[in-house]
């Protein structure tokens, strides 16, 4: 009978690049950044890495297919490299892959890590998809920012919110963020932004305009894991161990039967509750000290938090205007400037979540740093909510 | 056995160019054009064709009728995409007939429709669809670009409840090139038109009219509606005159609101005629080009229930102002803008994976679960619901049910023709849903919960290799 993961890996080492425009470095050079960062932190050589997952989402423009580019850049000579890829959620995939190899007792050592060079795409944006994971012979098909957008129409709708009262609480979601990636050394944006600014930005899919969607950055961000065990043989005190990781993915009951109505995100809510269970978690808006959430889009993250059990329904626009969230907040989220700040290149950003979490775990977050940091969440969303994927993990300290 | 027309139905696009835009935007160069810049013409968005036209007619057409007892269907146009594609193929794929019927593509003139028609009344058995579409092209600054439309009319053809039945037909064939466009190429080339009015429509066009008027034993003065359709104005007025038929007959050229639509107009004319005709009225309509085709109906005492229920009055009445000349220049590609790195797509289509699944997705046909009753598109192996097989699944075309907004949103990011792309899922009463684009929205009053029907339209054009594919849309109920 499975035992679930908790406590069963603890994360020994980080490392995550700078994120943003790094017109200075390809894959090859932002993969090695935060590799020898994880190094340098887990306290080892490249040797003693038993087995690794990579994770890139957009093989048509930097990376490519198949571990291949990751060993090499790496130089991962002659162990198992696996590549993961489950579109925005791939970071977190990496991640669980290295975790349940170690949990097995398969490897020793595992390396989680995620990367993405969408600069060099050549416009702003994410690529354009040809012949993808979705039939277009009859799908529409719309860019990110639509396929997001429509939690507004459907969210507004179901829990009888104007159009304006919702525009502003997003606004604020999106402010509170960039007030976060002021104190973010490594993130892509760092500049506050006036909720005036937001409120006026360019329209990019209604009602989203242009600081309600999360730009695109250049990154990679590296997680070595192992057992408790090993850990405290290398001299680890201070254990982070994960407590849960949790998946969630569409069958077609969104986009194909009338069971959903188009104002939450309902693999996020199945991902959550069998996290929660996983990490023994009763009391979520209690328990968790942070939270980092796919925030892609400034309607995602507000209807994150009632997905994730911590607002009541329809309560989140009150919980979000009233500052529940921000860093002063009870539960605040985005410490680090979310995807929104921080930046989102898309095979990396789990990684990068679990860093943050990881870092204010340990005492390390420096002006970020939140008071009494027990357990954390992260939250990581891929595809759109109606035919995507929800990845939740969720770490604290080993008991 | 007599043989006549059942029902018929037509489509006209919904976007409406000023002809004042056009003439002011080529003032500098072409100051005459102001004398044709009454009213608007019709013309076709980015997703319309010939052939979703030729859709729509035949949709507006047929009704609720049950299709499988047709055995033909013919689409007449010189303005379909492909030149070696059946495009009475994709009709039928689209309006779900059955896999038995003949199907033909007919072409060559502005005649063509007539003359299927015509053809189709007189030497044909079995019911028959008989459809005219056109999107004709003109050249920026010509006559032509104020004059032509774009449309299309369809018509149902058989023995038994005839509400016009053929009483009369003539043909004539001759050289006489009032104009022409080489196969490939985009715009007419025309000559004189007081040559055209006077040689040509006047000779030939009014020789056939006598002819076929005497083969029905019709006197001109009895004639209750004359279809001529011209793009030049007086033409039918003149050609009336020389067959005797008096001038209160000549029917509406459609062109206040619409325009010229070639193969089609005969069409389209005479299905605006029989929308408001009544018991016994002699109908005649002819088709031009390169000689003529005339036929003489009589309306029968069916002629009034058989009306479709939109007829080519309400679809002009629903005609939306466009003043940006700009956009049907990009429609009809003869601007060519910058639509940025977004446009850089490769739209290829796997052949064998739209055979397998044209009967699906062309016919927008869902399936319902034989275990739990779910009804869903695409069908996949298993139920979405209850996971039990597919070989269960009943089939249920959704174009003709009724659904309404459930989400949307305008992306103004996505590379879309016709910016913003409107977008978001459709919920079907019956209880099946979707992500679809949607269509012919004014925005102010696009909301959650709008009532939406489907249209037949372009998906995706493939530039590269010159393949379009379609698929259905859905647009708000007026």
């Amino acid at each position: 009978m499975a035992t679930g993961i908790k406590d069963k890996v603890a994360i020994i080492g980080m490392g995550c690049s700078r994120f943003g425009e790094r017109w200075d470095l390809g894959t090859d050079g932002l993969l090695a950044e935060a590799f020898d960062e994880a190094l340098t932190d887990a306290g080892i050589g490249r040797k003693q890495i038993d087995a690794a997952w990579t994770g890139s989402c957009f093989d048509r423009i930097n990376v490519g297919n198949s571990a291949i580019p990751a060993a090499t850049s790496l130089r991962l000579d002659g162990i198992p490299v696996s590549r993961m890829e489950n579109m925005c959620a791939t970071g977190t995939e990496a991640l669980r892959g290295a975790a349940y190899a170690v949990a097995a007792g398969a490897v020793d050592i595992a390396l989680a890590i995620g990367s993405e060079k969408l600069k060099d795409t050549g416009y702003g944006g994410l690529p354009v998809q040809t012949k993808g994971t979705f039939n277009d012979l009859w799908l529409a098909m719309g860019s990110a920012p639509a396929g997001f957008a429509q939690l507004a129409a459907g969210y507004r709708s179901r829990h009888n919110i104007s159009k304006e009262d919702l525009k502003r609480a997003i606004a604020h979601v999106s402010w509170k963020s960039h007030q976060n990636g002021v104190k973010s050394p490594k993130a892509h944006l760092r500049k506050a932004v006036p909720m005036d600014t937001i409120l006026n930005a360019p329209m990019i899919a209604e009602p989203l305009g242009l600081f309600d969607c999360c730009g695109v950055s250049d990154g990679a961000a590296a997680a070595i894991v192992t057992t408790p065990e090993i850990a405290r043989a290398l001299g680890k005190k201070d254990l982070v161990t994960i407590k849960a990781v949790q998946l969630s993915i569409s069958s077609g009951i969104e986009s194909t039967t009338n069971q959903w109505d188009g104002s939450y995100v309902r693999n996020t809510r199945n991902a959550a509750a069998k996290a929660y269970k996983e990490a023994g978690i009763t009391e979520p808006r209690e328990q968790l000290s942070l939270i980092e959430v796919h925030d892609c889009f400034s309607i995602t993250e507000l209807v994150t938090m009632e997905d994730l059990y911590l607002s009541k329904e329809g309560r989140a626009v009150n919980d979000v205007l009233d500052g529940f969230y921000d860093a002063e907040g009870q539960v605040p989220c985005q410490i680090d400037g979310g995807l929104k700040c921080f930046g989102h290149p898309v095979g990396a950003s789990g990684l990068r979540m679990i860093y943050e979490v990881y870092n204010q775990l340990l005492g390390r977050a420096g002006e970020r740093q939140l008071p009494d940091v027990n357990m954390g969440l992260t939250h990581n969303l891929g595809g759109v909510p109606y035919l995507g994927i929800a990845a939740i993990a969720i770490l604290g300290r080993m008991n | 056995m007599t043989r006549g027309i059942i029902a018929w139905g037509g489509y006209l696009p919904r976007l409406r160019l000023e002809r004042s835009a056009i003439a002011a935007t080529h003032a500098w160069m072409a100051p005459s054009l102001k004398g044709l810049a009454k009213g608007r013409r019709a013309y076709c968005s980015w997703d319309e064709d010939a052939v979703t036209m030729a859709v729509e007619a035949a949709r507006a057409c047929l009704g609720d009728r049950d299709r499988r007892s047709l055995t033909k269907l013919q689409l007449a146009s010189t303005t379909v995409p492909f030149a070696d594609l059946q495009s009475s193929a994709i009709v039928a794929a689209a309006l779900r007939l059955n896999h038995q019927i003949q199907a033909m593509d007919i072409g060559g003139s502005h005649r063509a429709g007539l003359a299927t028609l015509s053809a189709a009344l007189r030497d044909s058995a079995g019911e028959t669809l008989v459809i005219a579409s056109e999107r004709l092209g003109a050249r920026p600054a010509s006559t032509q670009e104020m004059q032509y439309g774009a449309g299309a009319a369809a018509f149902l053809l058989g023995e038994k409840n005839i509400a016009a039945e053929l009483i009369g037909s003539a043909s004539a064939t001759s050289l006489l090139v009032d104009h022409f466009r080489a196969a490939g190429v985009a715009h007419d080339y025309f000559w004189e038109e007081r040559w055209v009015r006077d040689e040509g429509y006047s000779k030939i066009g009014g020789a056939a009219v006598k002819r076929a008027l005497a083969d029905a034993g019709v006197a001109g003065p009895k004639v209750t509606h004359f279809v001529f359709p011209a793009p030049i104005r007086g033409v039918s007025e003149a050609v009336a005159k020389v067959a005797g038929i008096a001038p209160t007959a000549v029917a509406s050229a459609l062109d206040a609101d619409g325009g010229f639509t070639g193969a089609a107009h005969s069409l389209l004319m005479l299905a605006n005629v029989l929308d408001c005709a009544a018991p016994n009225d002699v109908i005649v309509a002819v088709g031009f080009g390169q000689g003529s085709d005339v036929i003489v109906l009589r309306a029968t005492e069916a002629i009034v229930t058989a009306r479709p229920a939109r007829t080519i009055a309400d679809g002009q009445a629903h005609g939306v102002s466009v003043s940006a000349y700009g956009q049907m220049a990009s429609f009809y590609g003869e601007i060519d803008l910058e639509w940025g790195m977004r446009a850089e797509r490769d739209t290829k289509t796997a052949l064998t994976e739209q055979y397998r699944s044209a009967d699906q997705v062309i016919g927008f046909v869902a399936g319902q679960c034989g275990s739990c009753g779910q009804i869903q598109f695409p069908q996949l192996t298993y139920c979405v619901s209850c996971h039990a097989s597919a070989s269960g699944f009943a089939q249920v075309p959704l174009a003709e049910q009724n659904s309404k907004v459930l989400t949307y949103t305008a992306d103004s990011l996505m590379y879309y023709p016709a910016p913003p792309l409107y977008i978001g899922f459709v919920q079907f009463d019956n209880g099946a849903r979707l992500l679809m684009e949607f269509v012919d929205v004014t925005a102010d009053t696009f909301d959650v919960g709008k009532r939406l029907r489907m249209r037949f339209r372009i998906k995706e054009k493939d530039v590269t290799r010159g393949y379009i594919r379609y698929f259905w849309k859905a647009a708000p109920v007026d």
